[in-house]
């Protein structure tokens, strides 16, 4: 059995991410307590909301602490959607400057439009640019439409992080990848057949 | 590129769906569980839900049945109806939509789009604004499904939400609703060109010329609708057929 630790922190659309994981194989369980992150064989960390607020309930809870155990520690595949991606930054400006997890060497800034009629926040279907291969995304063609929704971005330093990019405001990064870490800023549990999917390769790692 | 959005609207009112004609004479169009599943499985671009009697019967948004509905919609879902408090919108969240839709209050208690979005991000604040064309040729916001005058303009209201914090907003041309005319373009140009946040034009689509003149003239992100697709033939994936022909870019 799949257990699957989706991280409850007070931040949005555990619903939705929780039944995606169901259809597509797993047994999640909504928790932020240790004796249930332990025993998961996959964290996701989901989230929608302000980068500073993110991180203040993290650290409330402790989560800092148990998820870098687990996930840095012992290596347990994890998977960051949305906020839950920008978290692993080095630090965020929104909301007030505010350090991340710190997985993933980067910041997290707001979109600045390229453009006419660009608008801001980044909302809708868009590209997903496969920059690198990933086991993320097996059986899916480069270039698949995603749902995003965001005014924030990661900005990484190290190509080698980014698995994925999307042309928007001059090309956001839409997913990051190292070792067992992996992070996608569109929303696979509302991306229909092939956000699914992306949920059936990280729970084939 | 990102996608120009088609989004079917969900008017939900005393147990089942409805769709009116100017904010009125609303006639049932069925259960919201069968409309919910059919426009999941045709994998539509995103799903408007509103209760559009929550507000005027003073009660919160119907939390049970908003989970019944996300529980089968697999698509991005944004909910409407009755929102007045911070904790409407986390409930709302928590149990599965992914934006909130906020008209009275934006209004009435401005401060909640500004508390919305600092909670939770801009991105799951939409401004609901429901605007009338006066005789004079003017436009002017109305509140509680279209029945309380406010004395502002739209373009006004658009310009404080989007300070205030709002990440969308969804326009609705009180006068179009179920007319199946067209879209009020200029109501949406007006309104597009006044604020940088993604603009949902909705009230009026008929048909799919009338949703390319929204997108193409209005400058809307995404167009809403509902009388054209459940009392005509037409469907979401056509619509963004037609609109692809066009030169618009659409997922299909």
């Amino acid at each position: 059995m799949k257990k699957v630790a989706i991280v409850d922190y007070g931040m949005g659309n555990l619903g939705s991410v929780t039944r995606a994981v169901e259809e597509c194989g797993g047994s999640p369980v909504i928790t932020n307590k240790a004796h249930e992150l332990e025993v998961a064989n996959y964290i996701v960390l989901p989230g929608v909301g302000a980068f500073a607020i993110g991180m203040r309930n993290i650290r409330e809870r402790g989560l800092d602490e148990l998820l870098t155990a687990q996930v840095i520690g012992k290596g347990i595949p994890f998977l960051g959607i949305c906020l839950g991606m920008q978290l692993l930054a080095t630090k965020g400006w929104e909301g007030e400057e505010t350090d991340g997890l710190g997985w993933i060497e980067g910041e997290v800034k707001r979109l600045q439009p390229d453009g006419h009629n660009v608008r801001i926040p980044h909302v809708g279907w868009n590209e997903v640019i496969f920059t690198r291969a990933s086991p993320l995304f097996s059986g899916i063609p480069s270039g698949t439409d995603y749902y995003f929704v965001h005014s924030y971005h990661l900005l990484c330093p190290n190509e080698r992080d980014v698995i994925a990019r999307t042309p928007y405001c001059g090309g956001v990064v839409s997913a990051v990848g190292r070792d067992n870490i992996l992070g996608v800023q569109f929303h696979p549990e509302k991306s229909q057949r092939l956000g699914f999917q992306v949920i059936r390769n990280f729970l084939a790692l | 590129m990102l996608k120009v959005r088609v989004m079917p609207t969900l008017l939900f009112k005393d147990f089942g769906l409805v769709k009116g004609v100017r904010f009125d004479s609303w006639r049932p169009i069925g259960s919201v569980m069968q409309a919910i599943k059919v426009y999941n499985m045709r994998e539509v671009d995103e799903l408007v839900f509103l209760d559009i009697s929550a507000t005027s019967e003073g009660r919160p948004p119907d939390f049970e049945t908003v989970d019944e509905i996300a529980d089968e919609c697999f698509i991005p879902l944004t909910v409407g109806g009755g929102v007045r408090r911070i904790d409407d919108v986390g409930r709302l969240l928590q149990v599965g939509a992914d934006k909130v839709a906020i008209n009275t209050a934006a209004i009435q208690a401005p401060d909640l789009i500004r508390l919305v979005a600092d909670t939770y991000g801009s991105q799951c604040a939409i401004a609901s604004i429901d605007a009338k064309k006066l005789p004079n040729g003017q436009y002017e916001v109305f509140t509680h499904s279209g029945t309380q005058a406010t004395g502002k303009d739209p373009v006004t209201v658009a310009r404080e939400v989007e300070v205030l914090g709002a990440g969308e907003i969804l326009l609705t041309s009180i006068d179009r609703d179920g007319t199946m005319t067209g879209y009020d373009v200029k109501l949406i140009r007006d309104v597009s060109d006044a604020v940088s946040i993604p603009v949902i034009a909705s009230g009026g689509a008929g048909n799919y010329e009338h949703m390319a003149s929204a997108i193409i003239q209005g400058k809307a992100s995404a167009v809403a609708a509902a009388s054209i697709f459940h009392f005509t033939q037409q469907t979401p994936l056509e619509a963004k057929r037609f609109l692809r022909e066009r030169g618009i870019n659409v997922r299909l």
